[in-house]
């Protein structure tokens, strides 16, 4: 057992483990419905985070995520509502704005040099900001291609349904896993993580790596919006608001390292699935309140941030500062 | 020579709150009126410091963190569990000291509970501060029990809309606190240790600075500063509401010390400059407003001034990098 997989296998342990608690509190959670409806619901989350994860393992941060999301959903409800094109048209359309407008971030931050956090933040305010200025209301979105799409799924064993952009999210999981740790590409995006002077200098093209970093980022938030879109059927400017920390959340539950340089999109797969076992037993518990959802996340959160600091610090933590005067 | 960077640094902001001032009052021609009715100032004027001082408040807290290459995310959900403290206290009866000492003991722990996992546990600031923003809200909700506590209690209100001298309270506190938060830093030798830290944590530690319990102070400091803002935002809507409370201000303070000068990457900072980095944001809101746009230009315009400031930066930095960027290709974690 290779030794980098130990804290996904941790991850992974801590999923089972607590999905088994979950299982022997309710048994009926123990069903392809339940496992179904994972899917389906965090679909958007998923697919966000996987591009929250580039962006980590790049030792960036993207908070613009949950506002592309809001941005793309409102765009394409007005194509296809008032403009009455073909969400197929819009689709691509829109997908190349978002991703357009993640690339302009990432020029942003390499060729001004200014940290990702407030750049991502200014995108943030701009995407929140013409998404409600497009329009205020939720708007619905009613073409026969969305409801052929939102009722389509796969019928599991057991009366559960893997829905379309279920599999769409698993989908997204695998092609951007694969990109992360087959690619040349990929094999860049560890490397400025780790250490973005010794990429340039290694012949990492850093600009044009770290600009592809952010246009996929928003590109996937701009597909989790149309996920989103087909979720509610509706496009509307407030919509995944603060889900940006939530695709933060599981990234670093997924065992990826926020100084960058090291993680897995899998790992991340296993954070979003935690995150809905956690609103999954809330709701079937039904005794504890949906607030309880924030303190556990915000607990996950703490316990793996303390598992990661343990485990890295020992070997290249600035310990030089531990033994410091104090 | 830092006496001069700082004024004319000055320059720049007082400019800036001055044009932006000057746009107001051309789109809406009444903006400087202030009028003198029932012991107390009304106006435009008057209501941008009002609606202005909780994000001064935060920005005040936010600016020696930032200047130790820090940053607190979780002021927004700390003013919401500081209400909440404050809103069930005075609904349970107790007198107004006792809720206030409550919430603001609460909101320091906040804090501290921060600088803790910073200074002591070696984390990251943003991830640090991410686990109390996101799990702050759920707490707050947990003390009010997921309604929203309203309260009647005149004392407590007054902290959010009485006034002395004829100037709004909450003005008021975050005048008081700037001062005293200045004075505190510039007439000690504590603003020179925080940029001390923010320049280089380890060379301080090492001329002997004790940098985790400053570190652990600052936080602790933002934690009173967030509690104080939460205070006065429930007292000045009567009732503690855990979802809503300081909702996106953590943005906004960090905006307000950026727009003042301070660094992201640390050093160099100043308080007052980033209270009128406040002042300046709440200019531009009250601006939209009274001049009718939608609320929602809001957001665009902060976009908008976030990128012109970071491109001003940057284009300083450039003058100084071009050279060595034209060496080495990637310059952004340059040791």
């Amino acid at each position: 057992m290779n030794a980098r997989y130990r804290p996904l296998m941790a991850t992974t342990l801590i999923f089972i483990v607590a999905y088994a608690l979950c299982v022997s509190q309710y048994p009926g959670m123990w069903s392809t419905r339940v496992l179904g409806n994972f899917l389906t619901d965090n679909a958007f989350l998923g697919v966000a985070a996987v591009g929250a994860t580039f962006v980590i393992i790049s030792g960036g941060i993207d908070l613009s995520v949950g506002a592309v999301i809001g941005l793309t959903g409102v765009v394409t409800a007005i194509l296809i509502t008032r403009l009455g094109l073909h969400p197929l048209v819009v689709f691509p359309l829109v997908l190349a704005l978002a991703a357009l407008f993640g690339a302009a971030m990432g020029a942003v931050i390499h060729f001004l040099r200014v940290p990702p956090f407030i750049v991502t933040l200014a995108g943030m305010f701009l995407a929140r900001g013409l998404a409600s200025v497009l329009t205020q209301d939720s708007i619905p979105i009613d073409h026969p291609f969305y409801r052929t799409v939102s009722s389509l799924y796969f019928k599991l064993p057991g009366g559960g349904r893997l829905s379309a952009i279920g599999l769409t999210m698993l989908a997204v999981f695998l092609l951007f896993g694969l990109i992360a740790h087959r690619t040349r590409f990929g094999s860049y995006v560890y490397a400025i993580g780790g250490n973005p002077v010794s990429a340039a200098l290694m012949g990492v093209p850093t600009g044009r790596t770290t600009v592809a970093i952010y246009a996929l980022s928003s590109f996937l938030g701009g597909l989790s919006g149309i996920i989103y879109s087909l979720y509610t059927s509706a496009g509307y400017p407030l919509a995944a608001v603060g889900i940006e920390l939530d695709s933060i959340a599981a990234v670093v539950i997924g065992g990826t390292l926020l100084t960058g340089g090291y993680g897995f999109i899998f790992g991340t797969l296993i954070g979003v699935m935690l995150q809905g076992l956690v609103q999954t037993f809330i709701v079937f518990d039904g005794t504890l309140s949906s607030w309880w959802t924030k303190i556990a996340i915000g607990f996950l959160l703490f316990m793996f941030i303390l598992l990661q600091n343990l485990v890295f610090n020992r070997q290249n933590g600035p310990a030089h500062l531990r033994k410091g005067p104090a | 020579m830092k006496a001069q960077s700082l004024s004319s640094f000055f320059s720049h902001q007082v400019i800036a709150l001055a044009g932006v001032l000057l746009i107001n009052w051309m789109v809406f021609p009444g903006f400087f009126d202030v009028t003198w009715k029932d012991g107390r100032l009304f106006g435009s004027l008057i209501d941008v410091i009002n609606r202005g001082a909780p994000v001064a408040i935060l920005a005040i807290g936010m600016t020696p963190i930032i200047a130790t290459r820090g940053v607190d995310l979780s002021v927004g959900a700390v003013m919401a569990v500081a209400g909440a403290v404050a809103a069930t206290f005075t609904v349970a009866g107790h007198p107004l000291v006792v809720t206030l000492a409550a919430a603001l003991a609460v909101a320091i722990a906040c804090g501290l509970w921060n600088g803790l996992l910073i200074a002591f546990l070696g984390i990251q600031p943003f991830v640090a501060t991410l686990v109390l923003m996101v799990a702050g809200r759920g707490l707050a909700q947990l003390i009010t029990e997921g309604s929203i506590v309203t309260f009647s209690d005149p004392a407590l209100i007054f902290i959010g809309t009485g006034s002395l001298l004829g100037l709004p309270m909450p003005a008021v506190i975050a005048l008081l606190l700037m001062v005293g938060a200045h004075f505190f830093v510039r007439r000690t030798a504590m603003g020179l240790f925080i940029e001390a830290i923010g320049t280089n944590r380890s060379a301080a530690t090492y001329t002997g600075l004790r940098s985790r319990s400053l570190i652990l102070a600052i936080y602790a400091f933002g934690g009173l500063c967030a509690g104080i803002a939460g205070v006065i935002a429930a007292a000045d809507i009567r009732g503690a509401d855990a979802n809503n409370a300081g909702l996106w201000l953590e943005l906004d303070a960090i905006l307000a010390v950026v727009i003042g000068g301070t660094s992201l990457l640390g050093g160099r900072f100043s308080i007052p400059l980033s209270v009128l980095g406040a002042v300046i944001i709440q200019a531009m809101n009250t601006g939209i407003l009274v001049s009718g746009f939608p609320p929602e230009f809001n957001l665009i315009v902060k976009a908008g001034v976030i990128m012109i400031i970071l491109i001003l930066q940057s284009a300083r930095l450039g003058e100084i990098a071009g050279a060595i960027r034209s060496l080495k290709p990637f310059g952004r974690k340059m040791p």
